[in-house]
């Protein structure tokens, strides 16, 4: 392939407007936009709402996995001071959609009191209604439900194995390039072997809240989502109104990572309580409720298989996955695909099976399939860097993709090496010794340094957004973007400042509401470039219009030059070929007599770019572990991460996405578990003293270094994104690291202190 | 069996007449005084996000009965800044980054306040993240609370440092016999 487009600088776009111009204010590394609300308690989530006449629900969970829900004692419920309602299978006010059905590729089916059913732990079988949370909340342990239990199946010798065509959201279960097992018989080393990574669950701080109330025909709700204008459309399907008759406010997200983008069942009996008994009704999940109805990270075995050359190379690369699903839905944790765009081999394949088990359907949790299926693959390479003999680094840059291995496609950029080099360099890498066991810190620790790759796809989804520039000069931005800690308030307020040519302050940001265009979701680290893209044409098109008047305009300085021959900043324009002759936006509004000028804008990948690259974010992650010889307590000592993604919007906001990302690394080599019972299929660690997240006290030291990359083809404006890849690479360093300093290879996560050893 | 709670909340008195004992002192606050400033996280005790100053001593609000509180001073995050300008340790939270979705913050700065309060840390981040360890963060900004709460130590101790400074020029000038 030919490439003519001549290199740009990073603050030029590739093919956006001639008017504006990003960097202004992108690029600047602000604090956050929102922080002084946040840390004066001040940023409202959904279950800070308390509308007069409010009454609060409680959703009660099933204690088995698998049965049918026999009695519920509604005549104690009801009879207990404070309860209004109880609303059950048998007075369930009816849905205008099948909580079953699967009317779209990403609809999840949802539990809505449809039946007797149960099919998993956790799931909603009633709700209690009353005028006081302590009241619900007694009503939901009075019905005191008694079951018909069927035996749970918890494992894959219960469970059934079952073959699929797609694995994650619509991706191919199945990749074959080349012959694999031709490739392993001719390897000079060969490497087998199995990994399981257990079920995980979002637990973002803020637990599913709602509060919903309807005004006739309209439903409006305050909920945390991911994606506020998709989701009107999804409930009001529920209720077979328009969707725009559903208003939905989420100006903060107490955290998502791909919990809060779906309609889940608790939520939509809040929807159905509210219309049931008249009033608003505020239902918040207890802790122990996030665990079930509202997905999950589901488990995976997975098997690699490498083959290499006696030089290191790849000949052969077989990675499959065994995901956990529901029994009665689809969604499979792509686990093997992460292993499609990471190294160069002749021959690939990776497939999926599915395990169906009476757990909750799972989903999208931060770098689905890509945080399971490179920790498997890192741990992999790492074991075949060990049978060469070779430096674990040494050995990836052999089998460094020049070109994507799946597509064969020319990366849109890819600055891995440079993460490599920075990374390495700034964690003091060279000088390790190959062998395990070699290293102890001054108080007889073991010491071990492992190293892993990080890979996220730059997906870009569909996003729209409007631009109006005032009388007085200032702007505003508006979109349904959602700000869920990753920074959307700030980041795609700088992207809109430069989109309109003026400065921060000058601007109103409007976002985190249904009303407003639609903002697309946040999700796949690809809301900065998609809803960033909405808003900057936006912002460029409401400036053309603004220049349209000028140039024609014969009181104007800009008189005469051609509409592009001028070009936006600080709130005036200025002709290209004499920048001292410049005007206003208020003066040239002013004299037009408007009171102010709108543009809109889309965000979309343009589909000749998406057919002819291949786009990732890139980079390194390195890990230091220290073990008691002894007692074999791990500690992460220090990691070191290098990543390139394109143009950094804000490299602070940015910089604690990447760090953030790293943590859950941790999270999940060393802590991340949930135990069922294998009798009833309940997690027996529902809840943060059992299911164990990284606390400050185990992050001692993290470091994210951004590697500069120019990306002309991955969007206008070179945005790739940060959310997920943190996760990525950093669970096998971890990994890597403890064989380093123990010499046992773990392969089952999380790592355990027994595992050690042995 | 109802009962009347008398609670200083941020310097202001207030009656709270519940209907039944079960409230804790977090709901008391979220539901009926409209104090949402203060999280719920867990309701267990686990994460921290509704920590408060009780009786100047940070506590996980949700595992104290509100009956049992009857009397108490109580500051809550709204309580922290006076006249609209920011304690240091919510300062030093934005300047550090030290949050990104901001559900457990306002548990974190009410937190760093009590803990820089004890006196048992120092600027050592290590007994900081100790003592920071009852505060989860799940977007993680661990790195950013440290750094914030080492800073905000700073602040305070030079402030302190200035204000002793000042009272023993003061003392000079008194002994002096000039006017303060």
């Amino acid at each position: 392939m030919t490439d003519m487009i001549e290199p740009v600088s990073p603050d030029t776009l590739a093919n956006g407007s001639a008017h504006v111009r990003l960097g202004s204010n992108a690029g600047q590394p602000l604090t956050r936009a929102d922080g002084r609300l946040k840390v004066t308690g001040r940023a409202t989530f959904a279950a800070d709402n308390r509308p007069d006449g409010m009454l609060y629900a409680v959703y009660v969970s099933a204690t088995i996995a698998r049965g049918r829900v026999t009695h519920l004692d509604v005549d104690a419920a009801k009879a207990h001071p404070g309860v209004v309602e109880v609303m059950t299978p048998a007075n369930r006010p009816p849905l205008a959609r099948d909580p079953d059905a699967k009317p779209h590729p990403f609809a999840l089916k949802v539990d809505a009191l449809q039946n007797d059913r149960v099919r998993y732990a956790g799931q909603p079988i009633a709700l209690v209604i009353a005028e006081t949370l302590e009241a619900a909340a007694e009503g939901a342990v009075l019905l005191a439900p008694a079951y018909a239990a069927e035996p749970a199946r918890m494992d894959e010798a219960t469970g059934e194995i079952f073959a699929t065509e797609i694995a994650g959201f619509g991706n191919p279960a199945l990749f074959e390039k080349g012959d694999v097992e031709a490739g392993l018989a001719a390897a000079a080393r060969r490497v087998e072997a199995r990994y399981t990574t257990p079920a995980q669950y979002h637990n973002a701080m803020e637990p599913h809240a709602i509060v919903a109330a309807w005004e006739g025909d309209r439903l409006i709700l305050d909920m945390p989502t991911q994606a506020p204008a998709l989701s009107t459309a999804e409930f009001a399907s529920f209720f077979g109104i328009p969707p725009q008759n559903v208003l939905v406010r989420s100006p903060f997200i107490g955290g998502g990572f791909g919990s809060k983008a779906f309609a889940t069942g608790p939520y939509l009996l809040a929807m159905l309580a509210a219309r049931m008994v008249g009033r608003p009704v505020k239902m918040v999940h207890r802790r122990d409720q996030q665990f079930g109805p509202v997905g999950h990270r589901g488990a995976t075995r997975q098997t690699l298989r490498l083959g290499a050359a006696a030089d290191g190379r790849l000949t052969a690369l077989d990675h499959t996955a065994l995901s956990t699903t529901s029994s009665f839905d689809d969604f499979l944790e792509p686990a093997a695909n992460a292993s499609h765009n990471m190294y160069a081999s002749p021959a690939m394949r990776m497939a999926h099976q599915g395990l169906r088990n009476d757990v909750g359907t799972p989903g999208a949790m931060r770098a689905p399939g890509e945080a399971t299926g490179s920790a498997a693959l890192e741990c992999a390479m790492d074991e075949a860097a060990e049978a060469c003999g070779m430096d674990p680094l040494a050995f990836r840059l052999a089998n460094y993709a020049e070109t994507d291995p799946q597509t064969g496609r020319p990366f849109s950029s890819k600055a891995l090496r440079e993460c490599y080099t920075a990374a390495a360099e700034r964690f003091g890498w060279s000088g390790r010794p190959l062998a395990p066991r070699q290293m102890r810190d001054d108080e007889g620790r073991l010491v071990g340094w492992g190293m892993g790759s990080a890979l996220f796809p730059c997906p870009m989804f569909e996003a729209e957004a409007r631009a109006t520039i005032h009388a007085d000069g200032t702007g505003t931005v508006e979109i349904s973007a959602s700000e869920m800690g990753q920074g959307a308030l700030t980041a795609l307020a700088q992207i809109a400042a430069d989109g309109l040519g003026i400065d921060g302050d000058r601007l109103d940001f409007r976002s985190g509401d249904s009303s407003l265009p639609n903002g697309g979701i946040a999700g796949g680290s690809g809301h900065t470039a998609t809803a960033g893209s909405a808003i900057f044409t936006a912002g460029a098109d409401a400036v053309r219009r603004l220049a349209e008047i000028a140039v024609a305009d014969e009181a104007s300085p800009l008189f005469g030059a051609s509409n592009s021959g001028v070009e936006a900043r600080g709130g005036r324009l200025h002709r290209v070929d004499d920048p001292s002759r410049s005007e206003t936006y208020a003066a040239i509004l002013s004299r037009a007599g408007l009171s102010s000028v709108t543009g809109e804008g889309k965000g979309a990948r343009d589909p000749a770019a998406a057919e002819s690259r291949a786009m990732f974010s890139h980079g390194a992650v390195f890990a230091e572990v220290t073990v008691d010889p002894d007692l074999a307590q791990i500690r992460v000592t220090r990691l070191v991460g290098a990543f390139a993604a394109g143009r950094i919007v804000n490299p602070r906001l940015a910089t604690s996405q990447l760090t953030g990302g790293m943590i859950w690394g941790i999270g999940f080599a060393l802590h991340e578990e949930t135990v069922y019972d294998p009798r009833t299929g309940r997690p027996m660690n529902a809840d943060f003293a059992g299911y164990h997240v990284p606390v400050n006290a185990d992050v001692p030291s993290v470091e994210a270094l951004l590697v500069e990359e120019t990306d002309r083809h991955v969007n206008a404006l070179g945005i790739k994104g940060v959310g997920e890849i943190g996760i990525t690479g950093t669970v096998g360093a971890i990994a890597n690291a403890l064989w380093h300093a123990t010499g046992v290879r773990v392969r089952d996560f999380p790592v355990k202190m027994e595992t050690l050893l042995g | 069996m109802p009962l009347t709670l008398h609670l200083t909340v941020n310097g202001e008195a207030h009656r709270v007449d519940l209907t039944d004992p079960r409230p804790t002192l977090l709901d008391v606050l979220r539901e009926r005084i409209g104090l949402t400033g203060t999280k719920k996280g867990c309701d267990r005790g686990q994460c921290g996000a509704c920590t408060v100053l009780l009786d100047g001593q940070r506590v996980n609000s949700c595992l104290v009965l509100a009956a049992s509180a009857d009397g108490a001073e109580v500051t809550t995050i709204e309580g922290l800044s006076a006249d609209g300008a920011l304690h240091p340790v919510q300062a030093a939270f934005i300047e550090n980054d030290a949050f990104q979705c901001g559900f457990c913050t306002p548990g974190q700065v009410m937190s760093a306040v009590g803990l820089l309060a004890e006196g048992e840390t120092g600027g050592d981040p290590e007994r900081i993240r100790e003592g920071m360890s009852g505060n989860l963060c799940r977007c993680a900004a661990y790195p950013g609370i440290t750094a914030a709460v080492m800073d905000a130590f700073a602040r305070m101790e030079a402030a302190e440092g200035e204000r002793a400074d000042d009272r023993a020029r003061t003392e000079d000038r008194a002994r002096q016999g000039e006017p303060a």
